[in-house]
């Protein structure tokens, strides 16, 4: 077993370390106060192929591994949790579904868009009575002829009004539950698709959530992912690869926090001495590290299993589940370290707490990744 | 027609600067990064690839481990890689380190369309004359401070950053440029360049490699080799922590010329 990242590997973590600080850290504060989608970043992330970077060499992508996508979310998270956001988004949850379940001719069309094209992708599954239980969605697809007719609303969409191709989720037969369940790829051009409310976050200004609504929205048939009635499957196992990429998030937040905590509070003196040298931090501290390292070795090992091809979804459950709490404990506990600075909007806890919040509920809540982990406990 | 770019590793001045008890660099304590001026020289490299669809090769004297700042360069876009390095290399001052850096090129082949680009100077030594010497040892017109260069058939067009102002000048190809922060934003290593940086080829040139150059001999290279003597260095002391005077009237001009007088500066 060996724990040291390759030498491409590590040459990446440089590489997205360099640009997170000299691109992505100035913008960051400006990015959240004023709910901007960081769209200069996310070009020059193209330019350097972080966006579809799973994707093969021959649909446009670089071929990189699913360590190599966690790292990169993890380096950019650290600084700019809406970036990471953007970034997981468009790699796991719409490249990864159409280059795994895609048609050749699909994925001819779709992943070259996707990466050299500069096209941003989004997953369309939550519906408004449909969070959780994703089974329970209402959005209907109706084949007519060659085409399928699309009605029905998603909400909290990533990237919903930045995104050009979306992964949507529909039923195609609603007797059946979930095996009526379909997935589909809705270019925003289609005829009936349209962007409804922009959502406004607690956290993650700067990634773009929004309603999507389909209003009679023509879907041609060759854009039916995988089989009718596969959808319910296809979406699970795109949220396996999902969670790597929010575990990934997390545990950059949490780095990033822990990072800026370290530096406050050396140079922060009170009562005669850096507070970095009472015991209290410094107790508190090796907590943090402590979470931070098991963080990674989960999420690393889920990607890695991903990369090999084996079946990781306990894993993936478990690298979400405990970096995102990880996140939320270690950026409420260094934001105490600021004191009163902490709460304001000069420095940056604030706003990491509460971009660490999300993660303890998108693409599964703590409460469904328990879920998932018992359940393939054998109990 | 190709590009060589001179690149080097140096201590990254950022962090904390280690120095050996005998008053030399503690190099093996510390961080390095590649020169940021040679980044400048190898992004306009790549630009003339990029342009033209040149070949790029690096080369850089160091020992084994500056093998990484090459790679990260091949994952820049470079296209080749050498590294010159030899226990009879060690200690070469930038006389020695010319001399051995120009067999290199050599070796590599300097023809009619080429270039050789290289940084201004390195920030560990500051000195600005190993490139020059290059040039001067390849028998290479040379053109330094170069802040903006166009590529024109078998002619380029550099501006030159002086100073008090610019001068342009237009020099034969083959030749070789210096190049300044000023003439470029080095571009960032590519998911794809890292991905295929370990399957490009990276040469070793060691003694025996360039023995046979008329510039390598025992008296010109290595420590033997090398005419500079260092007698000591080290870290200057830090100056005393100054005065600022805030305002701009003429309270605060008096301000100034009362702590002047008091000093007897006036």
């Amino acid at each position: 077993m060996d724990f040291n990242l390759s030498r491409e590997h590590q040459l990446i973590r440089k590489m997205m370390a360099d640009f997170t600080e000299n691109e992505v850290k100035p913008i960051a504060a400006e990015t959240d106060k004023e709910t901007k989608y960081p769209r200069e970043n996310i070009e020059k992330l193209f330019d350097l192929g972080v966006m579809g970077l799973c994707v093969p060499k021959e649909y446009g992508g670089a071929g990189a591994d699913p360590l190599a996508s966690a790292i990169c979310i993890e380096e950019l998270s650290k600084q700019c949790a809406s970036t990471g956001d953007i970034v997981a988004t468009h790699n796991g949850l719409c490249c990864d579904p159409i280059l795994t379940h895609g048609t050749e001719e699909q994925k001819k069309k779709y992943l070259p868009m996707l990466t050299t094209g500069h096209k941003v992708g989004a997953f369309c599954l939550t519906e408004p009575n449909a969070g959780s239980d994703a089974s329970k969605g209402q959005t209907e697809a109706k084949l007519e002829g060659d085409h399928y007719v699309m009605n029905g609303s998603k909400i909290f969409i990533t990237n919903g009004y930045v995104a050009d191709v979306f992964v949507v989720f529909a039923m195609t037969d609603k007797s059946k539950g979930t095996k009526g369940i379909s997935a589909f790829i809705v270019e925003s051009s289609f005829p009936g698709f349209s962007v409804g409310k922009h959502e406004e976050k607690m956290g993650l200004h700067g990634s773009p959530t929004a309603e999507i609504v389909f209003t009679d929205c023509i879907v041609p048939k060759e854009n039916l992912l995988g089989r009718e009635g596969k959808g319910f499957s296809i979406a699970m196992q795109t949220l396996d690869g999902g969670r790597i990429g929010i575990a990934a998030q997390a545990l950059g937040i949490a780095e990033g926090a822990l990072a800026e905590a370290k530096e406050y509070t050396k140079g922060r003196v009170q009562f005669g001495k850096p507070i970095s040298k009472f015991q209290n931090t410094q107790f508190t501290f090796a907590d943090m590290e402590l979470g931070c390292e098991a963080g990674r070795l989960l999420t690393y090992q889920a990607a890695v299993m991903k990369g090999q091809g084996v079946r990781y979804t306990k894993e993936a459950a478990m690298a979400k589940l405990f970096c995102s709490e990880h996140a939320m404990k270690t950026t409420t506990k260094a934001l105490q370290m600021f004191g009163g600075y902490g709460y304001t909007k000069d420095y940056p806890m604030e706003r990491m707490m509460r971009d660490a919040k999300i993660t303890e509920i998108y693409e599964g809540t703590s409460e469904v990744q328990r879920i998932v982990i018992s359940a393939n406990m054998g109990l | 027609m190709k590009v060589i770019v001179s690149i080097k590793q140096v201590p990254d001045t950022s962090g904390k600067v280690a120095v050996n008890p005998d008053g030399t660099l503690n190099r093996a304590s510390m961080q390095t990064i590649t020169n940021p001026d040679d980044m400048n020289a190898l992004e306009a490299a790549l630009k003339v690839k990029d342009a033209t669809g040149c070949k790029v090769i690096v080369v850089t004297m160091g020992p084994a481990p500056a093998a990484g700042m090459l790679r990260e360069a091949l994952a820049m876009g470079a296209d080749e890689a050498v590294l010159v390095s030899a226990r009879e290399f060690g200690g070469s001052d930038t006389y020695a380190t010319s001399q051995i850096l120009a067999a290199a090129i050599n070796k590599i082949g300097v023809e009619k369309d080429d270039i050789v680009m290289c940084g201004r100077q390195a920030i560990d030594g500051d000195t600005a004359q190993v490139r020059p010497q290059i040039a001067e040892k390849l028998g290479l017109p040379q053109v330094t401070y170069a802040a903006d260069i166009k590529k024109d058939g078998d002619t380029v067009t550099v501006q030159r950053m002086l100073e008090d102002g610019y001068m342009t000048i237009k020099v034969q190809t083959p030749c070789l440029l210096t190049c300044i922060k000023e003439l470029n934003n080095p571009r960032y290593m590519s998911i794809g360049g890292i991905l295929g940086a370990y399957e490009k080829p990276l040469d070793t040139f060691d003694y025996e490699a360039l023995k046979d150059d008329p510039l390598i001999d025992a008296s010109t290279i290595g420590l033997k080799g090398s005419p500079t003597n260092i007698f000591k260095s080290f870290t200057p002391p830090q100056k005393g922590v100054g005065v600022m005077l805030e305002g701009s009237g003429k309270e605060t001009c008096e301000e100034l010329a009362n702590i002047l007088v008091s000093k007897h500066i006036i």
